[in-house]
């Protein structure tokens, strides 16, 4: 067996050229004899999922203005999990799309966005919770709603962390797909309301074996006057492993570098 | 156009129950009383100091980047941020600040993030992480045994890391300058464990390391 021999170790600037590779090109259908599984998820709900390495996550919109709150864990090891900061300043960006991936506290590459047609995901703006719900769109409990009562994301990652054996300590900061949160020039956020349009799909390619939360809660800045969190589509595919010089691996060469850091797991 | 501004505090050095200096690359972890004032100094200049925070009673509840950010609708610290927990309640809020701009998106670094952005070379030279985690490990007064899962996104006192409206982000050099400081009034008993940055390959702190010093007054 070859050796896998770690990326020359280069500069960081924001100015490093990119990308090197060619864009990727993912069905727009995901072929049936690649599909693995598929499940609409109603808006504000939660799931959890081991998704292993070569699997592709695709998460597709079904009404305009879905939000997806999404953290990850190594399956093997929860202790290593997803880093806003260190996914963010390795790859001098605040904003998620095609080519970014998101990096795990001890440098490996968790998930590759390999496809996406919106853009811009945020990564700043955290999850809702009781309160966030309470004070923009009132109380609507179990006791007079039963189903239809609100949910939040935070208690939904409690609950779906709880199954995994971890808790609070493990809530980290979170990535929310479909949504999009700019900083003007003094650094104040502006929500975009309607995002994402049904139909819009980012696929998350899993560089590792991962444990995966996620939530269909309303974003947290959503200024929606009605609490409506919108349905989403999950499909979970057998992707073709990621080449030498595949795209998400050469955006940038601190993912490269992520990569190998991921790869020496599964010599 | 952006606005930095800068407020500084009626207090007198003099007057501090408590003045600690954490030398370059060393860490500091305290506890601080609800009403307490907490005044770091940038010392000599340019020096990143990484600070995290946690409920003194319960260290379940820590300080969190973006509901901080979020509930602010702002990304950059100053005089008036509240510091909340994970539980959005305020553990501190800011008093005076004559930096103006603190960031919270731009994480500790640490010996693996090191090698991914600077490569594998670097990944022995010392770090912000490795600090937290020792401060942790030997923390007397814990519940339960501390780790990495309790070092959740940090704050970069004095430290510049701008973000366009196009979605970059970089870290710059320079907002702050020696004799700089922040001042933050506990909300409730809260520790603070600081790291006092040993980053030597981006100008988070001019590429030499300097003191920083905390300071406490009783309300």
């Amino acid at each position: 067996m070859p050796l896998i021999v770690p990326p020359t170790p280069t500069g960081t600037s924001s100015d490093t050229p990119r990308p090197v590779g060619i864009p990727p090109s993912p069905p727009i259908v995901i072929p049936a004899d690649r599909l693995l599984h598929e499940e609409t998820l109603p808006g504000g709900a939660a799931w959890s999922f081991t998704i292993k390495r070569g699997q592709t996550l695709r998460l597709t919109a079904l009404a305009v203005g879905a939000n997806v709150s999404l953290i990850a864990f190594n399956r093997h090891d929860l202790v290593d999990r997803y880093n806003m900061a260190d996914t963010l300043k390795g790859q001098h960006t605040a904003r998620l799309t095609t080519g970014y991936i998101l990096v795990s506290d001890m440098g490996r590459a968790m998930l590759s966005i390999t496809g996406d047609t919106l853009g811009w995901h945020d990564p700043l703006g955290g999850h809702d919770n009781a309160e966030i719900t309470r004070r923009k769109w009132g109380d609507k409990n179990y006791q007079t709603a039963r189903n239809e009562w609100h949910r939040n994301s935070h208690d939904h990652f409690l609950i779906e962390l709880a199954k995994h054996g971890l808790n609070a300590r493990d809530l980290v900061a979170n990535v929310n797909f479909f949504s999009k949160v700019v900083a003007d020039a003094d650094g104040r956020l502006h929500f975009q309301p309607d995002h994402a349009k049904s139909g819009d799909f980012i696929d998350l390619r899993a560089e590792m074996d991962l444990l995966v939360i996620l939530t269909t809660c309303h974003h947290p800045l959503d200024t929606s006057c009605a609490y409506g969190p919108k349905p989403v589509q999950l499909q979970l595919w057998r992707s073709p492993p990621p080449a030498a010089d595949d795209y998400c691996r050469t955006y940038r060469p601190e993912n490269e570098r992520a990569f190998y850091n991921s790869e020496i797991l599964y010599r | 156009m952006s606005t930095f501004v800068y407020t500084e505090s009626p207090l007198a050095s003099a007057a501090a129950i408590y003045r600690h200096t954490i030398p370059a690359g060393d860490f500091w972890m305290h506890e601080i009383k609800r009403g307490q004032i907490l005044r770091i100094v940038d010392r000599e200049g340019n020096q990143a100091a990484d600070t995290l925070f946690y409920n003194a009673a319960d260290f379940r509840e820590r300080y969190s980047a973006q509901d901080t950010i979020r509930e602010q609708g702002a990304i950059y610290l100053t005089t008036g941020t509240k510091l909340l927990s994970n539980e959005c309640n305020p553990l501190a809020v800011i008093t005076a600040d004559t930096c103006g701009r603190h960031d919270t998106l731009g994480g500790a670094c640490a010996c693996e993030s090191n090698a991914v952005r600077y490569g594998h070379g670097t990944k022995h030279m010392h770090s912000c992480r490795q600090s937290f985690l020792l401060g942790l490990a030997t923390w007397p007064n814990a519940s339960f045994d501390l780790n990495k899962r309790d070092v959740p996104a940090n704050i970069n006192f004095f430290m510049n890391v701008p973000v366009t409206p196009e979605g970059g982000l970089k870290f710059e050099d320079g907002v702050s300058a020696g004799g700089k400081y922040v001042e933050m009034r506990a909300e409730m008993d809260i520790v603070c464990l600081i790291s006092n940055c040993p980053q030597l390959n981006n100008p988070c702190n001019g590429y030499n390391p300097t003191p920083v010093e905390a300071l406490i007054w009783n309300s």
